[in-house]
């Protein structure tokens, strides 16, 4: 049931029929007092989301996790069992020197120093990630747009170490970097004005935003910013990461509660730990979670003092980089208000990359910007650039202006970066008085449709929102994972991969991000390609319906959704 | 009676044990009329027990619906940040319009830089404007994703070889962000329960990096190896105690090599010696040594020939001496590559622009190619230094080869908003003839060792011999008007 469930897009009238029918049950939150009824939680495995409060979406939000086949499971937890089985023995035979062992030693003069790092912290990298290692960390040496030159790489020594040949691999189809309008380009309004800005600023800045690193073109970029999103003012900082990692703890601290989702960044789990606030974790996009922490954190207040929270603060991202999943944003801002907690958006993916004007997932909703308290998002991914920024009020921004780490401590931005930015940004505006930009968000949505629907009508289990650029394909062993990426770079495709630790366990993927610079010849090579690599390494998982009727599925739904 | 007819029938059932129960009816029979009603009402107690509700030693205050709702209703959260005053004096920044070199526009006022950190003039120099355009023209601006993910370009890898070759360290890597280098290299290594001891200066991102470790942290007086000894030999002791747990807590010594707080120098030789004598690592944070002290800008190391892999990790920013933008880490291959997957501002953050590590490489040639360079900025720094000696109410900070320094007020008036505002007025008099500088500027709340109120004072080779002496003139003037 759950596999037909929610793959096709759902009409309006399976929208009603399905409302009716939950007022019909009494299980509605007329009755109930919270906002999103407290069904039980599903299961992990059974990820399948349903527009559970279709009152709050303008249109379709259709978002599919299809289960793990049982067997694929088995076989993967069966691949790293026998990986580590191998890793001890390896490592048995480099304990008594039979096999010669690669890694750097500690220095002579320190071996009786404490370990640096606990040999065992590094099995994993030493027998899983090393044999695997020529995936990551590619070298390129050419503009990360929608093709790109690598820099061949061949390893004497099985990953341990790698030598250059001097070759490059050119023209390799780009499907791994954060491209999403195709701004990375050494060519065009953009890069001219960038190399018009190094020549007149040159590219550092030597000094903080504070001290004496507040340039003209800071102050520019962030009122375009402040205008881009629809806030009353905006900040911008050096770097994405440092922008959540050292603006957390201007806002929240001790006293106060930050409810995270469970697979937000790195960078925002580091700022919430950094605040010093107590963290408590909802289910990834589950508005049931978010509330039941909600409530809980009201009602009984800090634990053991049970003195009420300072505030409450939601951190969420707009695109879950890893899951290719939008935020259910008009139910978190429907909580946010109804509980008065504050609300976080980082929108490092989403900025660019979704609504018809490419503000991010508030426009794609087509929400008001001034629901959610800080709105957050990176100029690295869309904007073809660096950095990072806060919008919002006027307050909170003259507040973070005092009280940011990185005004105070940190080198402001580069003014080449900067300009990149401000002339991208006006371009998605159409403030430079072309229809380029729209026509780059128009590409995209195009590019991220098709090549969405390609990948499922072939029968792979792809994750996420329809919309989102970000698609992952589920390869779930261990093996899979380096033979996609070497396949697909035989195939001169160069995709991301991922595994443990950066997804679950057994949820190792492929991800590809979709940019408005591919065409439609790139994109049918890569589909062709992935197409490919996925009968040779049996990857067709999928045993959803790939071609059923709108009609069955609907019903299907109805039916999932009554339980 | 029903009593006696039950217990006949269980007589007959049970033979075996039918003369107790004889004996206990018996028994019965025979009790006294008080000790029947005695025990008659005990087995109604014991009854009602049984039935009555449950009895629980502590209550439970389950909230009903209704409750939990008033309590939601009526919970006030506090503003997301309180209310700042419009006329806060640092809310609204000096505006700098055009590049912010030797000459620079601070509010519309043309003026001699003495505020930025561009130690060695390479942020005007033409060559390196050259190299990062033509690597504009190559790879554009941004580098659209992390290392791991097709953000690694030969640049890159470039830089890492040509920063390890001129530290003469095995490996460097480089991170996209100043702040972020040692803050993410500090706890890439030190975990929880291990320990680190920190020199009381150290700045803002040691902080945040020690935060981010959860490790035990210990400060010692500033530059106070004393200090540093006596919680040394304090651990030693407390190891003694439990020689197991010794074994696998980590210690780390966090130093910086010339400190931005109070721009003195560490006493390198000294830690070295206290490295090996108790068994703890050293980091070195180098950000304002980097590219200024020593014979060819190795830093302190080299100031005091102290041999680099003595040390175990060297982390600077490459937004002061190189005047680009990021910062490494050089070390053994042993300590650095862990940090390619354990280092959260390496492995999850954009990489660093490829036209600003170009910009990185050409500012490593220049200072390769005339190491002569460094000595220039040292003579001056020594110059500047004794040119501000005996400025009337206000003390210069810091030791003769810095080239950051710090002017501070000889008698505070007591607040801090007030010593600032007087500092204010200095730098204020100071910018409307044409000399810039600025005030070192932290956050007052989260410092762990406040410093006192400041004016930086900044070096750098392209200041001439009359532009120091004019601008310690300045300072005299608007000391002697302004503090009287």
């Amino acid at each position: 049931m759950t596999q037909n469930s929610t793959s096709k897009l759902l009409n309006g009238d399976a929208l009603h029929r399905t409302k009716q029918d939950k007022k019909a049950g009494g299980n509605g939150f007329v009755k109930n007092r919270c906002l999103f009824q407290q069904k039980r939680y599903r299961r992990p495995a059974e990820k399948n989301h349903h527009a559970s409060c279709t009152l709050l979406y303008k249109k379709p939000f259709v978002e599919s996790f299809e289960e793990t086949p049982l067997l694929v499971a088995v076989l993967t937890y069966m691949g790293y069992g026998i990986l580590t089985i191998f890793g001890y023995l390896r490592d048995f035979l480099r304990d008594w020197k039979f096999e010669k062992c690669h890694l750097a030693r500690e220095r002579e003069e320190q071996k009786d120093f404490v370990p640096l790092y606990q040999d065992f912290e590094n099995f994993y990298t030493r027998n899983l990630y090393m044999r695997i290692r020529d995936n990551w960390n590619r070298p390129i040496c050419s503009v990360p747009g929608a093709k790109m030159d690598l820099v061949e790489r061949v390893t004497p020594d099985y990953n341990w170490t790698f030598e250059h040949t001097g070759n490059v691999l050119k023209d390799v189809i780009n499907m791994g970097s954060y491209n999403y309008l195709g701004f990375a380009e050494n060519t065009g309004t953009c890069a001219d004005a960038a190399s018009e800005c190094t020549v007149k600023y040159g590219v550092g800045v030597s000094s903080t935003r504070q001290e004496i690193g507040n340039l003209d073109k800071h102050e520019e970029l962030e009122k375009l910013v402040a205008g881009f999103l629809g806030v009353e003012s905006s900040m911008a900082f050096g770097m994405g990461f440092a922008t959540n990692s050292m603006n957390i703890p201007a806002l929240t601290g001790k006293g106060c509660l930050i409810l995270s989702d469970e697979l937000n960044h790195a960078s925002l789990v580091l700022g919430a730990r950094l605040s010093g606030s107590t963290i408590r974790v909802f289910k990834h996009n589950n508005m049931q979670s978010l509330e039941k922490l909600l409530r809980d954190a009201i009602v009984h207040g800090q634990p053991r003092t049970h003195r009420p929270w300072k505030k409450i603060l939601i951190l969420v991202e707009g695109i879950y980089s890893m899951e290719g999943s939008i935020v259910r944003l008009p139910e978190v801002i429907a909580l946010k208000k109804k509980y008065e907690a504050y609300l976080y958006l980082d929108e490092a993916h989403s900025i660019g990359a979704l609504g018809p004007r490419g503000r991010g997932v508030v426009d794609y909703f087509g929400l008001d910007p001034s629901d959610v308290d800080i709105m957050m998002g990176t100029f690295t991914k869309s904007f073809g650039a660096a950095g990072g920024y806060i919008g919002g009020k006027k307050e909170l921004i003259d507040y973070l202006r005092l009280h940011s780490h990185s005004a105070i401590h940190a080198t402001s931005m580069s003014p080449p970066i900067t300009q990149q930015i401000i002339t991208s940004m006006k371009c998605i505006m159409g403030e430079d008085g072309t229809t380029l930009g729209q026509e780059r968000l128009c590409q995209l949505s195009e590019n991220t449709t098709y090549f969405r629907r390609r990948l499922h009508e072939m029968g792979f289990i792809i994750y996420g929102n329809n919309d989102s650029p970000v698609v992952p394909l589920m390869l779930y062993m261990p093996a899979k994972i380096g033979a996609f990426g070497r396949e697909m770079l035989k195939r001169n495709i160069g995709t991301v991969v991922v595994g443990f630790p950066a997804t679950p366990i057994i949820e190792s993927r492929a991800r590809f991000c979709v940019s408005a610079a591919h065409t439609r010849e790139m994109l049918d090579k890569a589909l062709n390609a992935i197409s490919e690599v996925g009968d040779l390494l049996q990857l067709k998982y999928s045993r959803k319906n790939r071609h059923g009727s709108e009609g069955t599925d609907c019903f299907s739904f109805l039916e999932s959704h009554q339980d | 009676f029903e009593l006696l007819f039950h217990s006949r029938d269980s007589v007959k059932m049970a033979a075996g044990q039918q003369w107790v129960l004889v004996e206990m009816v018996q028994a019965f029979y025979e009790a006294p009329a008080y000790h029947l009603i005695l025990e008659g009402i005990l087995i109604l107690w014991i009854i009602r027990l049984l039935f009555s509700k449950t009895y629980k030693l502590q209550e439970r205050s389950d909230l009903t619906e209704k409750e939990k709702e008033e309590l939601i209703e009526e919970w006030q959260p506090e503003p997301l940040v309180p209310l700042v005053s419009k006329d806060h004096p640092s809310l609204n920044y000096d505006v700098v319009t055009g590049p912010p070199s030797h000459r620079i526009i601070v509010n519309g006022k043309e003026c001699i830089n003495f505020a930025s950190f561009n130690f060695l003039g390479l942020l005007d120099s033409e060559r390196v404007k050259l190299k990062a355009l033509s690597s504009l023209k190559k790879y554009g601006v941004g580098t659209c994703g992390p290392r791991g993910f097709y953000g690694t370009f030969d640049v890159h890898l470039e830089l890492e070889e040509r920063l390890a070759k001129f530290m003469r360290t095995e490996e460097a890597i480089i991170y996209s962000y100043g702040f972020a280098t040692i803050a993410s290299a500090i706890p890439a290594y030190s975990k929880r329960g291990d320990i680190v001891f920190v020199d009381e200066a150290a700045c803002f991102s040691i902080q945040k990096g020690l935060q981010a470790s959860r490790s035990f942290v210990k400060y010692f007086k500033h530059n106070d190896m004393e200090d540093l000894e006596r919680l040394l030999k304090e651990q030693e002791i407390e190891d003694q105690k439990n020689p197991r747990k010794a074994r696998v807590i980590r210690r780390f010594i966090v130093v910086e090599g010339l400190y931005i707080n109070t721009a003195d120098i560490c006493p390198l030789p000294e830690l070295v010696k206290l490295k090996y004598k108790y068994k703890v690592r050293i980091f070195l944070e180098e950000s304002m040594s980097f590219g200024v002290l020593g014979e060819h800008g190795r830093g302190v190391t080299e100031h005091f020939g102290v041999n680099i892999d003595d040390i175990d990790l060297i982390s600077a920013n490459m937004e002061n001496a190189l005047a680009s933008i990021g910062g490494f880490c050089c070390g053994r291959s042993f300590v650095i590559d862990h940090q390619r997957l354990s280092g959260q501002g390496y492995c999850f953050s954009a990489s660093l622009p490829p036209m600003l590590a170009s910009a990185a490489i050409e500012a490593l040639n220049i200072m390769e190619e005339d190491p002569g360079i460094f000595r220039v900025l040292q003579d001056k720094c020594k110059h500047m230094h004794k040119a501000l000696q005996g400025t009337p109410g206000l003390k210069t900070v810091g030791e003769p080869l810095t080239p950051a320094l710090h002017l501070q007020l000889e008698n505070s008036t007591g607040s801090r908003t007030n010593d600032l505002k007087l500092l204010r007025a200095i730098v204020d008099y100071s910018l409307d003839r044409q000399i810039a500088l600025t005030l070192a500027r932290y956050l007052d709340k989260e410092e762990r060792f406040l410093p006192p109120p400041s004016i930086r004072v900044v070096v750098t080779v392209e200041q001439t011999q009359e532009e120091m002496e004019k601008a310690a003139q300045c300072i005299r003037e608007a000391a002697v008007k302004i503090l009287k």
